[in-house]
C-alpha cells in the first residue's frame, strides 16, 4: 500500500526542468527500482549469473536470435550517453538513441501504455546501476529480419502507442491492475497469442501463446482453459509464492515470479487479479473429452499408472505445494500441448521463494518414454477426471522433442 | 602447497543431516558458514529420478550411492592379538557419501533412546549393583534425556515423523510405546497404515501380553509442510528406502527437509567433492585454526575457521580427530586416552515364520513401516534374575519385496535352479520376517585407532576397527530369541527359523549401520573426547557431532538420538559458546 500511495504521488509530481531535491532523487531511484521489478528488466538483460543489466542471454525467436542489449550506464556500451528523451522514445516506442528501431522482442507495445512518470522513475534508477563495459551484438537475425528499418512497417502494421486510460467504471484496484498487465507487467507479450509477423492478437488478448517451445497458458477468466476458477487469493498466491492450491509454477514463468512477482506489493498482486478475474475467454463450451476406452487413453492410463501416479496421484490431485494438481488446470486443458509434452520430457522445477522453499522437480522421461507414449500419456491427462482437450499426437512431440535438442 | 581461502566463521565438515541443521542454525545465528563434503552434490529430481531410482541392481547390490573403499576402506580385527585387514568392500556396514550422507538412503526408523540409557551405568548400577557391569565399560552421557526432549521434538517435527506417542508428558497413550520417555506432544504425523506382516506380528505379541505399536517412521504418512516451510509428499510405500534415495520427497533427510531452505542464504556455501584432510591447530595445539582440504582436481586448499564442526559419519569424525592430534588416542592395554574409546555397534538376529495361503504382498513396503515390541528393550524390564544387561526392540517391519535381493525360502532349499525356484515362487508371498535389534556395550578392548599399516590414496592411515560382540550382548541377544521364538510360535506357520547371534563378528554379511562411539560425550575429560555440548575437551573451538557421541549403543536405530544431539549441540553454541568462545565446562 505504501508504494502504491508514493506512485501515485509521484505520478502527480512534476519530474522534468523542475529542480530535484536529493530526497526526491532517492524516492524516485527507489520508485523506478521498483518500476524494473514490475517490468522485469532483468529476466532479458541480465544474463544467468552476469552483471545485472549488463546484457543478457540470446533470446530465440521465430526469425532468428536477438541478444538483450547492455542497458547500465556504461558510456560506450551502455546507455551512458543517453538521455532521458532517448530512454524514453526506445522504453514506449521501440525508437532508440539515433533512431535505431529495436525489435518487438524488447516489450516496447506494452511499455507504451506505461505513465512518463513510472519511465522517468526507471530512467532515474538505471542511471543508478552499476556501469558495466560489455559490447552487446543485439542484431543477430538473418537477412531480411536484420535490417532494423523493417520494423517501420511492422510498427504501421501492428503498433498504436497510446498511454493507459483508467476506465472510470471500474474499481481503483481494476485499474491498477489493468495498467500493471497490459504495461510493465507485459503479460500479454508472453500469454497473448501471436499474428504470423509475431504482434500480439489483440482480440485474443491473454488467451494463451506459444514462443520458444513453451505455451503461456490461458489467464483468462475462462473456467476450463483458462483461471476462472482461481479465487483471487489463489491468484495472489501464485505470484507471490510460485505455487498455489492448484498448481506450481515452472519454466519461464518461474523465472519471471522468481525475479520479478514475488517482489510486487501485495496491493498490485490483489489488483492484477482483480483484472485477470474480468478478462473474457472466447466464450466457447469445454470441448467433449475423448472416450476412456479410445487406445490412446488405455495406452495412457497404464503409462500415467506406472509413472506418474506416484506423485500425481491416481485421481489426478497431486500433493499441495509439491505436485501439482493436474485434474481441471488450464495448462492441461489449453489447446496446445507445449509445455506438457516440454515437461514430460525434459522435466521441470518449481521456483524458489521463501514462502515456497521446496522446489520440487519434475524429473525427465525424455529418455525412457517414446514419442508415441508421452502422446497417449498426455492425452489421458488431458481427458480425465473433468479435463478435456485435444488429443496429443506422436508428431507433435516428434517435432518438439528434436526442436529442444537442436 | 596449500592455497590459504578467505576466513570463515565456521567449518563444517560433512553435509548430510547434522551438518545441514548446524548450517542452518548457525546462519540463522547470522554466522558465516561453508560446509565441505567429500561426495557429490545430490538432489531428488536429478539423482533420485523417480523413473530410475527403483534400480535395485545399482542402488542396492552395487550400492551406488555408498562410500567405495577406494576412496576411503577401512581395517578390521576381533581383538588386539589379531592383525587387522582392509575390507575390500564395505558389508557388514554401509558408509554414507555425497550431500545428505546416509541419511539419504536410510529407512527412517527415528527413535528417541529410553531415559535410563542416557544415565546408563548410574542406573544399572543402582538398580543391580556394580558387579553387574564388571565386564563392560558402560558410562553416562552427561545429558539427561529431559535436557533433550525438545531436542527430540524439534528434530522429529523438522522431519515429519509418523508415529503414536505412548508417553505424554506422564500418561501412558494407548497404541504407542509404554516404555518410551514422556514427550511433551503428539509425533507431527500419525502412525502410518499398517501392512498385513507387521498386524499378524502386532496380534501375535499382544497374545503373548506384549505391547507392539507402529514404529516411528520418517516415511511420512500423510502430506507435510515442515517449520521450516519445506513441503513433503504422502509416502507411496513403493519399498525402495534403504540404499535408495527418495524419489518421491516423502522420506526425511537433509534433501526434503533442510536443504531447500539453507541453500538459498547468502550466508552458506556448500563445497562438495573436496575432503577434509586435516583439521589444523595452533602450534599450542589447543585451538584450530581451520581446516585443509583437497578438491576434485587434486589441489589443497587451507580453509581458516573460527569454529570448526565434526559432522561427518561418526567413524570418519573419530579418524580425522585422530589424524589431526586432537584429543589423546585410547589405549586398550592401559583403558587410558579418550578418541577410540567405547566403539559399539548393534547385537542383532532374525526369524523367519513360512506361511502357506497368505497374501504378504511385501511389495507394498516402507522402510520403517512397521511393528515394534519393546518389552524386552533397554531396561524396560526387571534383569534382576538374568545375567546381563541391555537388550533388543523386536521389530517387524518387512522394508522391501524387491525382486533380486527378496527371495525368502526355508533352510535346506537350494540355493540355485529349479527346486529354489519353486520355493521362491511359494514363499515370496508366504513369509513374514521380524528381528531383534539389540543394544551393544562398551567393552575396554572394542575401540577405533590408526591402521599401522594401511594408507589412503593421500597417503593418511586408514581406520582400524578392532570389535567382537562383548559376551554380555551375546547373551542379552540369545535370550531375546528365546522370546522371538515364542512369538513365531504364536504367528503359527508352518515353519518357523530363530537366528541366534555368535562370537566373531565378521565385516561381509551386511548387518547394520549403525557405528557409535570413539568420540563419546561425557562429564569426565578421562573417559569421554567430547563433554556435554560434544565440545572437545582439548580443542574447544572444535565440536564432534553425531553417533560418535555415544557412550555407547542402545537396541534402537540411532538416527533420532543424533538428530537430537544436532539441535543440542546447535543450541549450545548459540546460547552459550558464541556469547563466550572458550571451555562450556571447566575439567
Amino acid at each position: 500500500m505504501k508504494k502504491a500511495a508514493l506512485l501515485a504521488g509521484l505520478a502527480a509530481a512534476t519530474l522534468f526542468g523542475a529542480k530535484v531535491l536529493a530526497s526526491d532523487l532517492f524516492d524516485r531511484i527507489n520508485a523506478g527500482r521498483y518500476q524494473a521489478i514490475l517490468a522485469d528488466c532483468a529476466a532479458c538483460h541480465t544474463k544467468p549469473g552476469g552483471k545485472p543489466f549488463a546484457g543478457g542471454a540470446p533470446l530465440q525467436t521465430p526469425f532468428g536470435a536477438l541478444v538483450p542489449s547492455n542497458i547500465t550506464p556504461d558510456l560506450e556500451t551502455g546507455i551512458g550517453s543517453w538521455t532521458y528523451a532517448d530512454f524514453r522514445s526506445a522504453v514506449k516506442t521501440g525508437v532508440g538513441k539515433d533512431g535505431k528501431r529495436l525489435y518487438p522482442a524488447m516489450p516496447y507495445p506494452a511499455y507504451a501504455t506505461m505513465k512518463d512518470s513510472d519511465v522517468a522513475d526507471l530512467w532515474a534508477y538505471f542511471q543508478k546501476v552499476e556501469p558495466v563495459s560489455n559490447r552487446v551484438v543485439s542484431n543477430q537475425l538473418p537477412f531480411p529480419f536484420n535490417i532494423r528499418a523493417t520494423m517501420i512497417g511492422w510498427n504501421l502494421l501492428n503498433f498504436s502507442p497510446k498511454e493507459f486510460e483508467a476506465d472510470p467504471n471500474k474499481s481503483a484496484a481494476w485499474n491498477r491492475g489493468a495498467y500493471l498487465v497490459n504495461g510493465a507487467g507485459h503479460c500479454g507479450t508472453c500469454h497473448t497469442p501471436k499474428s504470423l509477423t509475431g504482434a500480439d492478437k489483440g482480440d485474443e488478448f491473454l488467451r494463451g501463446g506459444n514462443l520458444q517451445s513453451w505455451f503461456a497458458p490461458n489467464i483468462t477468466s475462462d473456467p476450463h482453459k483458462g483461471i476462472g476458477s482461481w479465487a483471487t487469493d489463489d491468484i495472489v498466491a501464485y505470484l507471490k509464492t510460485g505455487a498455489n492450491r492448484f498448481d506450481i509454477a515452472s519454466g519461464p514463468m518461474a523465472e519471471a515470479i522468481s525475479h520479478s512477482t514475488r517482489l510486487w506489493d501485495d496491493a498490485d498482486l490483489t489488483a492484477v487479479a482483480t483484472y485477470l478475474k474480468d478478462v473474457k475467454g472466447d466464450g466457447a463450451p469445454a470441448p467433449t473429452p475423448v472416450v476412456a476406452t479410445d487406445a490412446a487413453m488405455t495406452a495412457g492410463k497404464a503409462i500415467y499408472l506406472d509413472r506418474c501416479s506416484a506423485c500425481h496421484i491416481s485421481s489426478g490431485v497431486g500433493q499441495p505445494s509439491l505436485f501439482p494438481t493436474l485434474a481441471k488446470t488450464p495448462t492441461v486443458n489449453g489447446t496446445d500441448p507445449t509445455s506438457l509434452i516440454r515437461v514430460v520430457l525434459e522435466g521441470s522445477q518449481a521456483a524458489s521463494t521463501a514462502a515456497k522453499p521446496t522446489t520440487p522437480a519434475m524429473p525427465s522421461f525424455g529418455w525412457n518414454l517414446s514419442d508415441a507414449d508421452v502422446a497417449n500419456v498426455l492425452t489421458y491427462v488431458r481427458n480425465s477426471w473433468g479435463n478435456a482437450a485435444p488429443p496429443v499426437t506422436a508428431g507433435q512431440v516428434k517435432d518438439l522433442r528434436a526442436a529442444l535438442t537442436r | 602447497m596449500a592455497r590459504k581461502l578467505p576466513r570463515k566463521d565456521v567449518v563444517i565438515v560433512g553435509l548430510g543431516w547434522t551438518g545441514s541443521i548446524l548450517a542452518h542454525e548457525l546462519t540463522d545465528a547470522g554466522l558465516d558458514v561453508v560446509a565441505i563434503e567429500r561426495g557429490p552434490w545430490r538432489d531428488t529430481a536429478t539423482d533420485f529420478n523417480v523413473a530410475y531410482a527403483p534400480d535395485e541392481l545399482r542402488y542396492a547390490v552395487r550400492k551406488d550411492l555408498f562410500l567405495q573403499p577406494a576412496q576411503e576402506a577401512m581395517t578390521m580385527r576381533n581383538n588386539v592379538t589379531q592383525t587387522a585387514l582392509p575390507m575390500r568392500d564395505y558389508g557388514s556396514f554401509l558408509p554414507g557419501t555425497g550431500v545428505g550422507g546416509a541419511g539419504t538412503h536410510w529407512n527412517g526408523h527415528t527413535w528417541r533412546f529410553f531415559p535410563s540409557d542416557f544415565t546408563l551405568k548410574t542406573h544399572l548400577t543402582e538398580r543391580y549393583g556394580a558387579d553387574r557391569l564388571s565386564e563392560l565399560q558402560i558410562q553416562d552421557w552427561g545429558v539427561s534425556y529431559d535436557e533433550l526432549e525438545s531436542a527430540f521434538d524439534r528434530f522429529e517435527y523438522l522431519a515429519g515423523i509418523s508415529g503414536k506417542a505412548g508417553n505424554l508428558n506422564g500418561t501412558i497413550q494407548p497404541g504407542g510405546n509404554p516404555f518410551e520417555g514422556p514427550r511433551k506432544r503428539e509425533y507431527p504425523l500419525p502412525a502410518m497404515q499398517m501392512t498385513y506382516a507387521p498386524t499378524l506380528f502386532a496380534e501375535a505379541a499382544r497374545s503373548r501380553g506384549l505391547h507392539p505399536f507402529p514404529t516411528p517412521s520418517a516415511n511420512l504418512s500423510k502430506a507435510y509442510v515442515n517449520p521450516l516451510g519445506i513441503a513433503m509428499g504422502q509416502c507411496t510405500a513403493c519399498g525402495f528406502c534403504e540404499r535408495f534415495g527418495c524419489a518421491n520427497y516423502s522420506k526425511s533427510s537433509a534433501h526434503t527437509t533442510v536443504l531447500p531452505v539453507l541453500m538459498r542464504k547468502s550466508n552458506f556455501e556448500a563445497r562438495t567433492e573436496c575432503e577434509v584432510l586435516k583439521i589444523n591447530l595452533a602450534p599450542d595445539g589447543k585451538t584450530a585454526t581451520g581446516v585443509t582440504y583437497i578438491d576434485v582436481n587434486g589441489e589443497t586448499f587451507e580453509q581458516p575457521a573460527d569454529i570448526v564442526l565434526l559432522n561427518a559419519y561418526g567413524l570418519h569424525n573419530v579418524r580425522l580427530m585422530l589424524l589431526s592430534g586432537i584429543g589423546k588416542p585410547y589405549d586398550p592395554a592401559t583403558g587410558e586416552g579418550v578418541v577410540g574409546r567405547n566403539y559399539c555397534y548393534q547385537t542383532n538376529a532374525s526369524a523367519q515364520v513360512f506361511f502357506e495361503g497368505k497374501s504378504m504382498n511385501p511389495f507394498i513396503a516402507a522402510g520403517a513401516l512397521g511393528q515394534t515390541v519393546d518389552d524386552y528393550n533397554g531396561d524396560a524390564f526387571d534383569h534382576g534374575a538374568l545375567n546381563f544387561v541391555g537388550g533388543a526392540g523386536i521389530n517387524c517391519i518387512p522394508t522391501n519385496g524387491r525382486p533380486i535381493q527378496y527371495r525368502p525360502v526355508p533352510p535346506g532349499t537350494p540355493r540355485w535352479g529349479s527346486a529354489w525356484k519353486k520355493a521362491t515362487r511359494q514363499y515370496y508371498n508366504n513369509t513374514l520376517t521380524f528381528s531383534s535389534q539389540g543394544s551393544s556395550y562398551a567393552t575396554r578392548g572394542n575401540y577405533l585407532d590408526l591402521d599401522p599399516t594401511y594408507k589412503d590414496r593421500f597417503g593418511r592411515p586408514l581406520l582400524r576397527v578392532t570389535f567382537d560382540f562383548p559376551d554380555n550382548d551375546i547373551r542379552m541377544s540369545n535370550w531375546v530369541s528365546d522370546r522371538m521364538q515364542e512369538i513365531a510360535t504364536a504367528l503359527g506357520g508352518k515353519q518357523a527359523v530363530v537366528g541366534k547371534q555368535q562370537k566373531g563378528w565378521n565385516s561381509v554379511p551386511y548387518q547394520s549401520t549403525h557405528n557409535t562411539g570413539g568420540a563419546i560425550m561425557g562429564t569426565d575429560p578421562r573417559t569421554s573426547a567430547v563433554n556435554r555440548h560434544l565440545q572437545s575437551w582439548d580443542v574447544p573451538n572444535v565440536f564432534a557431532i553425531g553417533a560418535s557421541a555415544f557412550p555407547q549403543n542402545a537396541g534402537k536405530n540411532p538416527t533420532g538420538p543424533v538428530g537430537a544431539l544436532a539441535f543440542w549441540a546447535a543450541d549450545s553454541i548459540r546460547n552459550h559458546y558464541l556469547k563466550n568462545p572458550g571451555k562450556l565446562v571447566e575439567a
